[in-house]
């Protein structure tokens, strides 16, 4: 066991020191900008004393390195700034809408990942038959389509046609989990085609590869049922390779959901960026961006980590 | 080749009539375009008529018009990005492989970091600081995407570098231009050719989101994303108009997945 | 007394190139209790194929198309699934040539012998242990009560073998098929193996099938051979009688392989080409993996570099070639002090030293045509190239007896495995050397491929006076080939000498070890050698 937790901790790590290196691209990438940040956001009316201000307030008179630390320190203490574009604090925007993304990507994950494993099993184990290649068709269908295409479809469906769904998915703090379901069904809809594509596909190719292996042939030939073989032959070795794809589109789910909530208006971390982005609220898309990475590679490191955890080979190493 | 192509399936010959109806399309725009891109020539959301084959969009613009320029800058703003961040990785990935040692070390450890990142939010960053002309978005999309094809082209040509031919050569004195360019380019096509189609897709409907969200092409050019956008309040009203350049992504992207596949299954086929 | 398997006129098929063509083409035999039939033959031959075929089994991609498999007079050909599975691991059982790549990493090796017998319903699961434990300590595992319960990776490659031994035991059937279990181990490993198929078959009285190319080897264990041939029968006859008396010509040159060259008259002492120093090398810069490595190489002779998996022997090579540089001691060659790296190496240096691979297939670049290969050689080194060029790889083609019309167009991937190793001669041989460092070269061939490989490489050298360091693990090679022989144990050299000293005694106690384990053609020869080592512990 001790070996794992090695590797589990240099690559907690490795992960730590990413997020330090993405925080500084961060900064830098703001800093970086051509010309001087205060005129370039306030425009060329901007008097000397607006200009002045705005740099106080951005502290874009210190220098850049102290300014690094004390960014980075506020950040770690919840303190994000105030937004350019209202002046309420960044960490209460972003607050509540972190949470509503969370939302939406967990409910989507809990239909999607069984799904997708089930037909993706089902896919390997009866490879080339009919079932197989009709389900491959259907996924490299909605592998292709953009999400707001999925999206509108599903609302010229079930919103405008059969009124059944609302397109625009209005949340609030105050509501009822039932409530909350209903509004968010359509995105939800829309992010569980694409991400159980990908991963069905991705867990069939998997399986079939651990099928080829030498001791499945081996058990076959030791007169093993075939139902025995899946279960406990195929099964402990396909745990690592699954668990990898799981998480690559858990990552990719992160941001598949910025579209979605676009088009669906749904007050999600997401809208709130691009939102900022296309208003240059540059606090706003620092911090959001920032949350979003930490997030994403937090994903991949627990991905890691699981991967590492299920691999029969390295659990088992005695010291 | 000509057999290779004698032998494709079903599949892949739809996949390649989706791709070249598409490039024809893209490459003659001017001589198919009943208007110009940006000409205003009727009244808004009209249904369609002889005059305006699908009607007209959000400005009063021929749709069909619109379609036509929308699918050629679209097209070709992915297919030059995807050909930039291709070369850039191909060939950093080669490098990679066969020089080895620190030179490997730290263009895996630089993408290592920059694939660490979610993609669309660094994208959205990057546009935010220095704003969607389109050198940025060429730029920022092909140094992003370039990671993945560096990862998949260093793997072809480490799988290659290991067999005794590329030591061979070694041992004779070649360089390493040498070495990329006859013994492990000729050997990585297949996988890289398939490659450079999943990208394409990628970048194609990266680019398509990108607009979508107002950050990609600026108007008033014509893209597909951009027309999703500018007419998505059509649906409210029962006018399904947005599905058409949303329909056209998909069904350029369905038909390049075709042909990927195809080969996936022809290179996978081989080794067999 | 009745058959326990009785197989007639069996056809099997493969599916490529779009169609389904036979493999195995009307192969009768049988086998009584107790009996050991050996199945040899070359690569392609079907012996694993009948081997599975023997429990109704056909790998992905083949079918039985025809005939009658009778297990105890039960026919499987035909059989359902159901009866088919029953029959397998409990009637009849089955080694595979890896056993690495045969047991699950996910669960322990004692678990997956008592996998088959609690299935079949034939025991519980602690009986299965017990009786694991009996049969490792049997097969001369090391710590037996201990050694089942650890994984599959925990185990060398000797002592998996053995454990997938025990398993095809486990629910003591009737036969066992052996598909080349011992063709992946060091020759000394494979002592061990076949002493335990040799109580297994004899004092367990079970009757078993044992494929291998290695006539030598099956010889040992034994009662009849058939021999195949492309899918079909050559011969088939008691042991002793095929090897005093081959019917067929292909029986008596896979009987005669490796049989001891003439020595070539030696005359004055010739030049040295390549004289190694006190060399040492380092992967990892911490434990050497070759150290105190001393010889030399003369005109126009053949060096042998010999020793198991992990005796440094390839390494040698590669610190030879400049590949690992050596951290220690100097290479000399034709008199000049070589760098160590290659890289700081002269164009002229390189060309005089030409090596020649293991495994043809990925030795030669596939996309590359037969007259790129070698007229490459011809470019670099010498700038020759157009009709001067064609001209001289056309003389090169003849030189490796190949016609040039049909082969100087060819693709590389189009060729046979001793085709493409010529080519690679060839290719050396472009080069003008004055050394050809050979890494097991004729390993990867099949036996009488890689007699033709090792005439060949021997009238070459008659002709040009080049020489040879043929590195191998094939005893049976150095002594047919050798002038000098090197023995390495694990990174060091131990004796080294002219053949005729090295292969009389008084040995090193490893050349011992490693001269007696080499199988000869006589029946009783393992008999013998386990009888001597039983009585040197008494």
């Amino acid at each position: 066991m001790k070996n794992v937790l090695m590797l589990i901790l240099k690559r907690s790590g490795a992960s730590l020191v990413t997020v330090f290196i993405i925080s500084l691209i961060i900064f830098i990438g703001v800093e970086a900008l051509p010309g001087d940040v205060a005129e370039t956001v306030l425009g060329q009316g901007a008097t000397a004393e607006t200009v002045a201000a705005f740099r106080k307030e951005l502290k874009l008179d210190l220098p850049p390195h102290i300014r690094y630390g004390s960014w980075l320190n506020d950040f770690v203490h919840g303190e994000f700034g105030n937004s350019l574009a209202n002046g309420r604090p960044v960490a209460g925007l972003i607050g509540w809408r972190l949470g509503n993304t969370l939302f939406l990507a967990l409910s989507t994950a809990m239909v999607a990942i069984p799904l997708a494993i089930i037909l993706g099993m089902i896919a390997a184990f009866y490879r080339n038959t009919f079932f197989d290649k009709l389900i491959s068709t259907t996924t490299l269908s909605f592998i292709s389509f953009p999400e707001f295409f999925i999206a509108y479809i599903l609302i010229s469906l079930f919103s405008v046609k059969f009124n059944i769904f609302p397109s625009l998915a209005v949340v609030d703090p105050d509501m009822g989990l039932g409530s909350r379901i209903y509004a968010i069904i359509l995105p939800s809809l829309t992010l569980t085609f694409v991400v159980t594509a990908h991963m069905m596909r991705q867990t069939r190719a998997a399986i079939i590869n651990v099928l080829a292996s030498a001791y499945i042939e081996m058990a076959e030939i030791k007169g093993i049922r075939r139902l025995r073989i899946i279960m406990l032959h195929a099964f402990p070795n396909s745990l690592s390779p699954v668990i990898n794809v799981i998480a690559v589109n858990m990552a990719y789910l992160i941001v598949g959901v910025v579209i979605v909530e676009v088009v669906f208006v749904y007050p999600g971390l997401g809208q709130l960026l691009v939102d900022s982005v296309a208003k240059r609220d540059l606090p706003v898309v620092q911090a959001s961006g920032l949350v979003f990475s930490v997030v994403y590679i937090s994903l991949n490191l627990a991905a890691d980590i699981l991967s590492m955890l299920s691999n029969p080979r390295l659990r088992q190493s005695q010291i | 080749m000509l057999k290779l192509l004698r032998q494709s399936p079903l599949s892949a010959r739809i996949g390649m009539g989706i791709v070249m109806l598409n490039i024809l399309v893209a490459v003659f725009a001017p001589l198919i375009a009943p208007h110009g891109e940006t000409s205003v020539v009727g009244d808004v959301w009209e249904s369609s008529s002889a005059k305006f084959y699908i009607g007209t969009d959000h400005l009063g613009r021929d749709l069909f018009t619109r379609m036509i320029y929308g699918g050629r800058n679209t097209i070709a703003l992915a297919f030059i990005t995807t050909a930039i961040s291709f070369l850039l990785g191909s060939f950093l990935g080669f490098v990679s492989a066969v020089k080895g040692a620190w030179t490997d070390q730290l263009l895996s450890r630089a993408v290592d970091i920059i694939m660490a990142f979610p993609t669309l939010i660094f994208a959205l960053m990057i546009l935010s600081v220095l704003g969607s002309s389109i050198p940025t978005l060429i730029f920022t999309i092909a140094i992003l995407d370039s990671t993945r094809v560096y990862r998949l082209s260093r793997a072809v040509a480490m799988d290659i570098e290991v067999m005794e031919f590329v030591e061979a050569a070694r041992l004779r004195g070649e360089g390493l231009w040498w070495l990329i360019r006859h013994e492990i380019l000729p050997n990585a096509l297949p996988p890289l050719v398939a490659e450079f189609g999943l990208r394409f897709c990628f970048v194609f409907l990266f680019i398509a989101s990108l607009s979508f969200l107002g950050l990609g092409l600026q108007p008033p050019l014509a893209d597909w994303g951009g027309m999703v956008r500018e007419n998505s309040g059509a649906i409210t009203f029962g006018i399904f108009i947005p599905l058409i350049p949303a329909g056209a992504i998909a069904f350029l992207t369905v038909g390049v997945n075709l042909i990927v596949d195809w080969f996936l299954h022809l290179s996978s086929g081989l080794h067999e | 007394m009745n058959n326990l398997l009785e197989i007639k006129n069996l056809y099997i098929e493969a599916f490529y190139e779009e169609q389904w063509q036979p493999i195995v083409h009307n192969i009768s035999l049988d086998l009584k209790r107790g009996e050991v039939l050996g199945l040899i033959g070359e690569s392609g031959a079907g012996k694993s194929t009948i081997g599975l075929a023997a429990m109704g089994y056909a790998r992905q991609g083949c079918r039985i198309a025809s005939g009658s498999i009778k297990l105890d007079g039960k026919e499987l050909f035909g059989a359902s699934q159901e009866d088919l599975r029953m029959v397998r691991g409990s009637k009849i059982s089955y080694v595979a040539q890896s056993a690495a790549a045969s047991f699950n990493p996910a669960h322990r090796v004692i678990k997956q012998y008592a996998e088959a017998p609690v299935h079949h319903g034939l025991m519980n699961h602690a009986k299965a242990e017990k009786e694991a434990i009996e049969l490792y300590r049997r097969l001369f595992l090391p710590s037996p009560e201990k050694i089942g319960y650890r994984y599959p990776h925990e185990l060398s490659g000797g002592q998996l073998q053995r454990a997938m031994v025990a398993m095809a035991m486990s629910c003591k059937p009737d036969i066992i098929v052996f598909d080349e279990p011992t063709t992946a181990l060091d020759v000394t490993t494979q002592i061990e193996v076949l002493a335990a198929v040799k109580e297994i078959t004899e004092k367990m009285n079970k009757a078993a099938l044992y494929i291998t190319h290695d006539l030598a080897v099956v010889a040992q264990v034994a009662h009849r051979i058939m021999v195949l041939r492309n899918g079909r029968l050559v011969e088939m006859n008691e042991t002793r009688e095929l090897i005093k008396n081959p019917k067929e010509k292909y029986t008596r040159e896979l009987l005669n392989v490796r049989s001891l060259r003439e020595n070539k008259t030696i005359h004055e002492k010739m030049d040295v080409i390549l004289d190694i120093k006190d060399v040492a090398a380092t992967y990892t810069g911490v434990d050497n993996v070759v150290e105190d490595i001393n010889l030399t190489v003369r005109k126009g002779r053949t060096v042998a570099v010999v020793g198991e998996s992990g005796s440094g022997k390839s390494t040698v090579a590669k610190v030879i070639t400049g590949l690992l540089p050596a951290i220690h001691g100097s290479i000399k060659f034709l008199g000049k002090e070589l760098p160590r790296k290659l890289k700081d190496r002269q164009k002229d240096d390189l060309r005089k030293m030409q090596m020649i691979y293991q495994m043809p297939d990925t030795a030669l670049n596939p996309r590359q045509t037969v007259r790129q290969v070698i007229g490459r050689p011809l470019e670099f080194y010498f700038g020759i190239r157009g009709k001067k060029a064609e001209d001289r790889i056309r003389e090169l083609l003849v030189d490796i007896e190949l016609d040039p019309d049909h082969y100087i167009g060819r693709l590389t991937t189009e060729l046979s495995g001793g085709e493409k190793q010529r080519i690679c001669i060839a290719r050396a041989l472009a080069a003008e050397p004055e050394l050809i460092i050979c890494d097991e070269v004729t390993s990867a061939l099949d036996q009488l491929v890689a007699e033709g490989i090792l005439d060949l490489l021997q009238d070459l050298q008659n002709k040009t006076d080049m020489a040879y360091l043929f590195i191998t693990h094939d005893l049976a090679t150095v002594k047919a080939i050798a002038d000098k022989i090197v023995i390495m144990l694990q990174g060091k050299i131990v004796e080294q000498g002219e053949k005729k000293e090295i292969l009389t005694p008084p040995h090193h106690e490893y050349t011992d070890k490693l001269l007696a384990s080499v199988p000869e053609m006589d029946p009783d020869w393992l008999d013998n050698l386990l009888e001597k080592r039983a009585s040197t512990f008494i």
